[in-house]
C-alpha cells in the first residue's frame, strides 16, 4: 500500500511526475486516435481500431469529434505548461499544490469524459463532465494568475541582472500577462461554445476560409484558436528562458517586448469580432515583439551553450564553437526548434499573407485549407517537441541516451515538418497532373520523421513505466529531489509519511 | 552508434522506395460499366435536408440531372461541333480553347476578383492530364479514357458545354439534393463508406495500382456493383440513381455568389480522403481554374427536356 502511495505521490504531486503523467496521457491519446487518420487509414489500421474499440464514428459528427479531441490534448499541454510555471516561478507551496491539483483534475476529467462522449456514443453526462473538466482547468488558471501577481513585495526583484521596472520583476509580469490573456481568450471560446445547438453550429475554422461573411460567433472561435496556440507558445518560451536562466541585457529587452507583444497580439485576436478588418494588422504588430523576444532568448541561449561548451573543451574558433553549440541536443533542441519554427510557420505564413490573392486564392480552397491545417499542426508539434526536450532535460537523460533521444527528435521532427511544408507548397513548383512523385516522397518523409519521433517518445514512456516498478528507480530520486515537496514535508502528514518511507 | 545510424538511413530509403508506387502515363485498363452517360435522372420537387446540420430546404420544382459526369467522349464531340459552329474559339498560339462569358457584377469585396465580360479559358490543349487529342478540326478522347469524366476543364468550359445544349450547371442546392435525396445520409448510397463504394484517396482501386495513391479517374458509373478484372465494386447510386456523386472528380456547380468570384465544386475526388466525399462537402476555386480532379455534369428543367 505504501509503495502505491509513494508512487502515486510521485506521479501526482511532484512536478516531474505530473509532467510525466500528462505526457503519457497525450502519448496514449495520440497513439490511439492517431490511428484514425493519415497513413493509418490507408493501411487499414483505422478499420481495426474502430472495430476493436467499438468506436462510434458518425460521418456528420467528424468536426465535433476532432474539436473535442484536440481540446483534450490541449488541456494536457496547458497542464504541463502550468506545472512548469509553478515549478520555476516563485510562489507559495500551497499555491503550487492547489494549482497543480486543480489543473490535473481538470485535464484528466476533460480528457476521459470528453473522449468518452466524442468517440463512444453520446452519453450526455460525459459531456457535462467534460465541460466540468474544462472549467476546472480554467479555475486553475485563475489561481495561477493570482499566484503570479507581480506586485507583491516578496516577489520584487532581488538580482538586477534580470529585467525589471523599478522593483517589479518583468519576467513575472510576462508570465502574469500570458496567464490573464489566456483566461480571457479561453472565455472567448467558451462563450461561443455556450451557444452550441442554440444558434451556433460546429465548424472547423479552416472550412470557413473564403466565406465573405462570417458570424460573430465564428469570428470568436477563429480568434480563440489562434490566440490559444500563440499563448501556449509564449508560455513555453518563458519557461525555456527560465531553464537557461535567461538574464542580462537581452533579458531586459526581451521581457518588455514579450509583455507588450502578448498584450497586443491578444488584443488583435479579440478584436476579430468587433473590428475584423484591422484585427490582422494588430496581430502582425503584436507578433513582431513576441518573435523578437524569442529571438533574444535564442541568441542568449546559443551563446550560453557555446561558452559553456568551449569552457568545458578548452577549444576555440568557429568549429569548436559550433561543436559546443550542438553538443547537448536537448538544450540545443529547445532553442533550435524555435528557430526552425520560423522556416516552417512564420515565413510561410508571411509569404502566404503577401501573395494570398495573387497565388493562393487562385488555388482551390481545399489546397489553401491544407496549408492552414499543416501550418498549425506544425506549430503545435514544434511546441510539443520543445516540451519533450524540456522534460528529457529536466529528468536528466545522460550520455548516449541523451544524444540519441535529442538528435532523433530534432532530425525526425524537422524532416517531417520540412516535408509537410514542401507538400503544402507543392503547387508552386509542380503542376497538379505531375504531383504524384512529390506527394509520394514528401508524405513518406513526413511519415518516417513522425514515426521516429513517436517511437522515441514511446521508448521514453516505456522506460518510465518500467522504472515505476523498480523500488529504487529514477522516480524515487525525482520525488526525493522535488524542491517544493521537501518544503511541504514539514506540514502534510501524508508527505511526512512518504518522506519517511523514502528515507528507508 | 554508426550501425544504428546506417539502419535508420536504410529504413528511410526503404520507406521512400515503397512510397513510389505506380507508373504515371501508362495506358489505363478499359472497362465498360454499362451505365449510360447520356442518361438523365428526374429529381422531384420537395424538401430535403441540406448540409451537415440538416437544414430543411425546399426545391419547389422538378428538374433533371445527368446520371454521370460528362465524359471525355462527350466533351470531345461537343468541342468539335462547337468549334465548327463558332461557339468557342481556338487561340492557336496558346493552344487554348476559349469562349465568351458576359461577366459578373463586381462589388469590390475583400478578396473578390473581377470576372469581366470577354473570352475566358475553357480548355488548355497543352496541359498534361487532358485526355483529348486535337488534329486541327476534330477532338478525340485518348484511347482508354473515352468513358472517363472530362477533366482539366474550367468553370467557363463546363458552363459552355451545358449551355451549348440548352442545359445548365446544377446549383449547389440542386446538386446536393440529387446526391442525398430526402433523408440525412452522409454519402449518396447511405451511411457508411467502403473502399469499393467510390474512387477516393488510397481507395485501392485498379487504377491506383497503375498511377499511385492519388489514383486516376475511373470510368463513369464504375461503382455499380460489377466486378472488373477481379475488383469488386459496390453498387453506389444516389437515391435518384446518379453515379459518381462522391469521389472520382469534383463537379463544378453553377452558382455565382455576390461579393466573391469563386465557383463551388461538390462531391470530392480521387485525391481526397473519405470525409471530402460527404454530400455537404464544398470546394471552390477561381472560375478559370482547371484540374485533373475536376469535372462536371449538367442539369436541366423538365420543361426544356427533350
Amino acid at each position: 500500500m505504501q509503495a502505491i502511495q509513494t508512487r502515486f505521490m510521485f506521479l501526482f504531486r511532484s512536478t516531474k511526475g505530473l509532467v510525466l503523467v500528462a505526457i503519457a496521457m497525450i502519448a496514449l491519446v495520440t497513439a490511439i486516435f492517431g490511428m484514425l487518420s493519415g497513413p493509418m487509414v490507408e493501411w487499414g489500421v483505422k478499420d481495426v481500431v474502430v472495430r476493436l474499440l467499438n468506436l462510434d464514428l458518425v460521418p456528420a459528427e467528424r468536426e465535433g469529434r476532432i474539436i473535442m479531441l484536440y481540446h483534450t490534448i490541449a488541456m494536457a499541454v496547458v497542464a504541463i505548461a502550468v506545472y512548469l510555471i509553478t515549478a520555476v516561478v516563485p510562489m507559495k507551496t500551497y499555491q503550487q499544490a492547489t494549482i497543480n491539483a486543480t489543473v490535473t483534475a481538470g485535464y484528466l476529467v476533460a480528457m476521459i469524459f470528453g473522449l468518452g462522449f466524442a468517440y463512444f456514443g453520446h452519453e450526455w453526462v460525459f459531456h457535462g463532465l467534460y465541460l466540468f473538466g474544462l472549467s476546472l482547468v480554467f479555475f486553475a488558471g485563475i489561481l495561477l494568475a493570482a499566484a503570479l501577481w507581480p506586485w507583491r513585495q516578496e516577489y520584487h526583484i532581488k538580482d538586477t541582472a534580470y529585467a525589471h521596472w523599478g522593483r517589479i520583476d518583468l519576467e513575472r509580469v510576462a508570465f502574469f500577462t500570458m496567464a490573464v490573456a489566456t483566461l480571457g481568450s479561453a472565455m472567448f471560446g467558451a462563450v461561443t461554445g455556450s451557444y452550441w445547438s442554440n444558434g451556433h453550429e460546429t465548424f472547423l475554422a479552416e472550412d470557413l476560409i473564403r466565406e465573405p461573411h462570417k458570424t460573430n460567433l465564428q469570428y470568436a472561435i477563429i480568434g480563440h484558436l489562434h490566440i490559444m496556440l500563440t499563448l501556449i507558445a509564449v508560455a513555453v518560451a518563458l519557461v525555456v528562458g527560465r531553464r537557461f536562466d535567461f538574464k542580462g541585457p537581452l533579458h531586459k529587452i526581451s521581457m518588455p517586448l514579450m509583455i507588450f507583444g502578448t498584450i497586443l497580439i491578444t488584443a488583435g485576436a479579440w478584436s476579430v469580432v468587433p473590428v475584423p478588418p484591422i484585427a490582422h494588422t494588430i496581430i502582425y504588430f503584436g507578433s513582431v515583439p513576441v518573435l523578437l523576444a524569442a529571438l533574444f532568448l535564442v541568441i542568449f541561449g546559443f551563446r550560453k551553450l557555446i561558452l559553456e561548451g568551449l569552457a568545458e573543451s578548452g577549444g576555440a574558433g568557429f568549429w569548436a564553437g559550433l561543436k559546443a553549440l550542438v553538443r547537448d541536443p536537448l538544450r540545443f533542441g529547445m532553442l533550435w526548434q524555435m528557430v526552425f519554427m520560423n522556416f516552417t510557420v512564420t515565413f510561410i505564413g508571411l509569404f502566404i499573407a503577401v501573395k494570398l490573392d495573387e497565388i493562393f486564392r487562385v488555388w482551390p480552397a481545399r489546397d489553401e485549407r491544407l496549408i492552414l491545417t499543416g501550418h498549425w499542426h506544425i506549430l503545435s508539434a514544434i511546441i510539443a517537441t520543445i516540451i519533450l526536450f524540456y522534460y528529457a532535460d529536466m529528468v536528466g537523460l545522460k550520455g548516449k541516451v541523451r544524444q540519441w533521444f535529442g538528435w532523433l527528435v530534432i532530425v525526425g521532427s524537422d524532416v517531417a515538418f520540412g516535408a509537410v511544408t514542401v507538400f503544402e507548397m507543392k503547387r508552386l513548383f509542380v503542376s497538379e497532373a505531375d504531383q504524384q512523385p512529390v506527394v509520394n516522397w514528401t508524405m513518406a518523409l513526413a511519415d518516417i520523421g513522425l514515426a521516429v519521433v513517436l517511437l522515441v517518445l514511446a521508448g521514453l514512456m516505456v522506460w518510465r513505466l518500467v522504472d515505476l516498478f523498480k523500488r529504487d528507480g529514477q522516480w524515487r530520486t525525482e520525488l526525493r529531489e522535488d524542491p517544493h515537496l521537501s518544503v511541504a514535508q514539514g506540514g502534510a502528514p501524508e508527505l511526512v509519511a512518504a518522506a519517511q518511507e523514502l528515507s528507508k | 552508434m554508426k550501425r544504428m545510424g546506417l539502419i535508420l538511413v536504410l529504413m528511410a530509403v526503404a520507406g521512400l522506395l515503397t512510397a513510389c508506387g505506380g507508373e504515371a502515363g501508362a495506358e489505363p485498363p478499359v472497362f465498360e460499366t454499362g451505365v449510360d452517360p447520356e442518361a438523365w435522372a428526374v429529381v422531384p420537387a420537395g424538401e430535403f435536408l441540406k448540409g451537415q446540420h440538416e437544414h430543411p430546404t425546399l426545391v419547389d420544382y422538378d428538374y433533371e440531372i445527368m446520371v454521370t459526369d460528362v465524359t471525355n467522349a462527350q466533351y470531345a464531340r461537343y468541342l468539335t461541333e462547337a468549334l465548327a459552329a463558332g461557339a468557342v474559339k481556338l487561340e492557336a498560339e496558346d493552344q487554348q480553347i476559349v469562349g465568351y462569358y458576359p461577366g459578373d457584377e463586381f462589388r469590390g469585396a475583400k478578396h473578390e476578383e473581377p470576372i469581366e465580360e470577354g473570352d475566358w479559358l475553357h480548355v488548355d490543349l497543352d496541359e498534361e492530364g487532358l485526355r483529348l487529342s486535337f488534329d486541327g478540326t476534330t477532338f478525340t478522347p485518348l484511347p482508354g479514357y473515352e468513358n472517363h469524366p472530362m477533366v482539366q476543364v474550367t468553370w467557363f468550359g463546363a458552363r459552355a458545354y451545358c449551355e451549348y445544349y440548352g442545359w445548365r450547371l446544377p446549383t449547389e442546392v440542386e446538386w446536393e439534393k440529387a446526391a442525398r435525396g430526402t433523408d440525412n445520409r452522409p454519402y449518396p448510397w447511405g451511411d457508411e463508406i467502403e473502399r469499393n463504394n467510390a474512387n477516393f484517396y488510397s481507395s485501392k482501386d485498379l487504377y491506383e495500382k497503375i498511377t499511385g495513391k492519388l489514383g486516376d479517374t475511373t470510368p463513369v458509373g464504375f461503382y455499380n456493383g460489377k466486378t472488373y478484372d477481379g475488383y469488386e465494386t459496390l453498387d453506389s447510386p444516389s437515391p435518384y440513381g446518379l453515379y459518381d456523386m462522391a469521389g472520382n472528380v469534383w463537379q463544378w456547380t453553377g452558382d455565382v455568389y455576390e461579393e466573391q468570384h469563386y465557383r463551388y465544386m461538390r462531391g470530392g475526388s480521387k485525391m481526397e480522403y473519405e470525409y471530402w466525399l460527404r454530400v455537404w462537402a464544398r470546394n471552390n476555386a477561381a472560375p478559370e481554374y482547371f484540374s485533373p480532379n475536376v469535372g462536371f455534369r449538367c442539369a436541366r428543367d423538365i420543361t426544356t427536356a427533350e
